[in-house]
């Protein structure tokens, strides 16, 4: 039985599926003349999709198999505006390379709807197929200057580990079906409430670890610094900030949806995965000299930061996860963007010592990446400190504050390599003269290191009631 | 022990045995022939299920078509196989003590569910073939996962153009558009050369 509002609900989702059909034609029938048209009109559907998800109605429909809920809504106008920054960013960066096509837009929405069908997944057919719609868009793009030999490499590497985690999960949602005879998340928590059986905690650990390669969190992170180094950087800035809120947002509706009553279960591989993703992030960081390899540490920490939320397994964690992936999201994004606005001599500047006495050549830039870091390092009141924030709170307030302690710990070592590149923009002797910046990225750039630090304070009292709306969904105590 | 289990056996021990075989061969032409003999007793056992229909996909699909395809690019690709199974011995202690955990994981848990007498039921059929069943559900409750699939395969396709096409400057293509609206006037001149000088183009 379907409701009638049906259309109504699938909306956002809709809108983002006919408007990149309907792109993918014109541009297959105009060529690469209509790519920044294309470009445009992505934006708008994205925007459109995000107002659609706003206001779109709320529930179950396709039998349980898509969930439309306060979570799904406001990760889905979080992601559905981040997927449009990507689109900003990276038009005019790959135009500049001559290697803009009408797909890159088009493959942008493709990615964007399956992070939505991930948002709204309420069965393991549909986690599957919103995790491979996704992935299979951001594989192409990571290859999209496909002459780029390093990209090439980055993007076999991305695929042949994305596809054996995706055959990992695969796995354990096999094992899940077979325990419980169902693949609806609603139907596996009945079957594991009169029954735990250890088969379905196996299907449970493979599925647990399929998800956690998808949001790069360590033991499973081993793809991250190859790709963002890889990869456009523009695509990184895609890959590094709205995936992760939807895979973060999957795995949670995965196991607190599924497997309410296996909590006492999964929290220890959660929270034995967030120990690990923070101790790779906040060690290996140290030693990078690429400064999209050191960002890719960077997301592994944060992710064990995230995961740590997660593990908590209580309404104040889920709605802590939440406000911390949105300003994380910015955060990267900026930093990323200003990898892309600068340039020497035509080459992309990624090592720390091209940054070197960048504040006397740029210091607009200078002063939005030292923002950025010092948002990054978790520094008050700027809005990386908030996000962190509402983690501790919460596992302190689930009373994990052995987690806790190890988190306050990590962040030590990973204070040391944002401070690092802040000494060399600032103290250390100009490495030579940089091009203009690119006027878009700077834009997106300083947008974002406007927003860690004044605008936060007041965008805080808006997301913090929002993402409180959005973690009751779960109905967790 | 009745006929079905005596083929639910060979078949499973066929299947096992050349997939197994798919990864140690030494030729990787065998290789993609133990694979295609791995998917032939798979659709055996699906035949078992009562599930015909799924063994007759996985044959036309899986051997017909997904299977020659791998043959033609193992053929076709010049590999030197050898270099790429330097590693084997190395990673092998690692591989091992993997595939032992997993080994002693599995049957542990096949040991959980054996010891409880739980049966494998195939799904009751109410005399309906296997495609109607398929056909009703597939259009209805599967009808978000169909579509979905379908944005996937796109998506597949797209990244395959995006990745592989090139237009090759110079290339002469056939304009049907313009050869039918060829008239006497644009197809056709006159020239009166001179005598003993011929037309220079």
């Amino acid at each position: 039985m379907m409701p009638s509002n049906l259309l109504q609900i699938a909306a956002p989702e809709l809108i983002l599926a006919i408007g990149a059909l309907a792109l993918l034609v014109l541009g297959a029938f105009r060529g690469n003349r209509s790519t920044l048209l294309v470009s445009i009109l992505a934006g708008l559907v994205l925007i459109g999709a995000a107002a659609a998800a706003a206001v779109a109605p709320l529930g179950p429909i396709f039998r349980g198999g898509f969930v439309s809920d306060e979570v799904s809504r406001f990760s889905k106008v979080a992601i559905y505006l981040m997927s449009s920054v990507a689109l900003l960013l990276g038009e005019r960066w790959l135009n500049r390379l001559r290697a803009g096509q009408f797909e890159y837009p088009v493959l942008i929405l493709l990615a964007a709807l399956g992070m939505g069908m991930m948002v709204s997944a309420g069965d393991l057919i549909s986690l599957y197929i919103g995790v491979e719609l996704q992935s299979l868009a951001l594989y192409v793009l990571t290859a999209f200057r496909r002459d780029d030999g390093k990209a090439s490499e980055a993007a076999l590497k991305y695929f042949v580990l994305g596809a054996l985690s995706s055959g990992i999960l695969l796995y354990g949602a096999s094992l899940i079906y077979g325990f419980a005879g169902s693949t609806r998340f609603v139907d596996i928590a009945h079957a594991v409430h009169t029954t735990a059986a250890p088969v379905v905690l196996i299907g449970l650990v493979f599925l647990a670890c399929g998800l956690a390669f998808k949001v790069s969190a360590a033991p499973f992170h081993m793809w991250t610094p190859d790709v963002y180094e890889g990869a456009p950087t523009p695509v990184v800035a895609f890959i590094a900030a709205a995936p992760k809120l939807a895979a973060m947002v999957l795995f949670a509706r995965a196991l607190l949806e599924g497997f309410p009553d296996a909590i006492d279960q999964w929290r220890q591989v959660i929270m034995t995965i967030a120990l690990i993703s923070m101790a790779v992030g906040a060690l290996a960081g140290l030693v990078q000299k690429n400064l999209k390899r050191l960002l890719a540490y960077s997301s592994i920490l944060n992710i064990g930061y995230a995961l740590m939320a997660l593990s908590t397994g209580t309404q104040l964690g889920l709605q802590a996860m939440l406000v911390f992936m949105v300003l994380y999201m910015i955060d990267s994004t900026g930093a990323f963007a200003t990898l892309a606005a600068l340039s020497r001599d035509g080459k992309p500047m990624e090592t720390v010592g091209d940054f070197a006495g960048l504040s006397q050549e740029r210091p607009t830039l200078a002063i939005v990446l030292t923002v950025l870091s010092l948002s990054l390092l978790g520094l008050p009141p700027l809005s990386g400190f908030w996000g962190k924030f509402y983690v501790f709170k919460a596992a302190l307030a689930a009373g994990q504050w052995q987690i806790a302690v190890f988190g306050l710990v990590a962040s030590v070592p990973a204070a040391f390599y944002y401070l690092r590149i802040i000494k060399t923009m600032w103290f250390d002797a100009p490495a030579g003269r940089t091009d203009t910046p690119a006027p878009d990225a700077q834009a997106v750039a300083v947008a974002a290191g406007l927003w860690s630090l004044p605008l936060v304070l007041v965008g805080l009292a808006f997301l913090d009631p929002l993402a409180a709306l959005a973690a009751r969904a779960f109905g967790l105590s | 022990m009745d006929l079905l289990a005596i083929a639910f056996y060979l078949l499973a021990l066929v299947a096992c045995v050349s997939a197994f075989m798919v990864v140690i061969a030494r030729n990787p032409v065998h290789s993609v022939l133990f694979l295609i003999l791995t998917f032939f007793s798979s659709a055996g056992l699906f035949v078992l299920l009562g599930a015909e229909f799924l063994a007759m996909l996985l044959v036309v699909v899986y051997v017909g078509a997904v299977a020659v395809l791998f043959l033609f690019v193992v053929m076709m690709l010049d590999v030197d196989f050898g270099s790429l199974r330097q590693g084997f011995v190395r990673y092998l202690p690692a591989g091992g003590v993997v595939a032992l955990v997993l080994v002693v994981e599995m049957s542990l848990v096949a040991a959980a569910i054996a010891g409880k007498n739980a049966t494998l039921r195939a799904p009751s059929t109410n005399g309906v073939s296997n495609v109607e069943q398929i056909g009703r559900v597939l259009y209805t409750d599967y009808f978000y996962f169909f579509q979905a699939a379908g944005m996937v395969l796109l998506v597949a396709m797209i990244g395959a153009i995006v990745l592989t096409l090139r237009h090759k400057p110079g290339v002469k293509r056939q304009d049907i558009a313009a050869q039918t609206a060829r008239t006497e006037a644009s197809g056709l001149r006159l020239t009166k050369p001179a005598t003993g000088q011929g037309i220079s183009e």
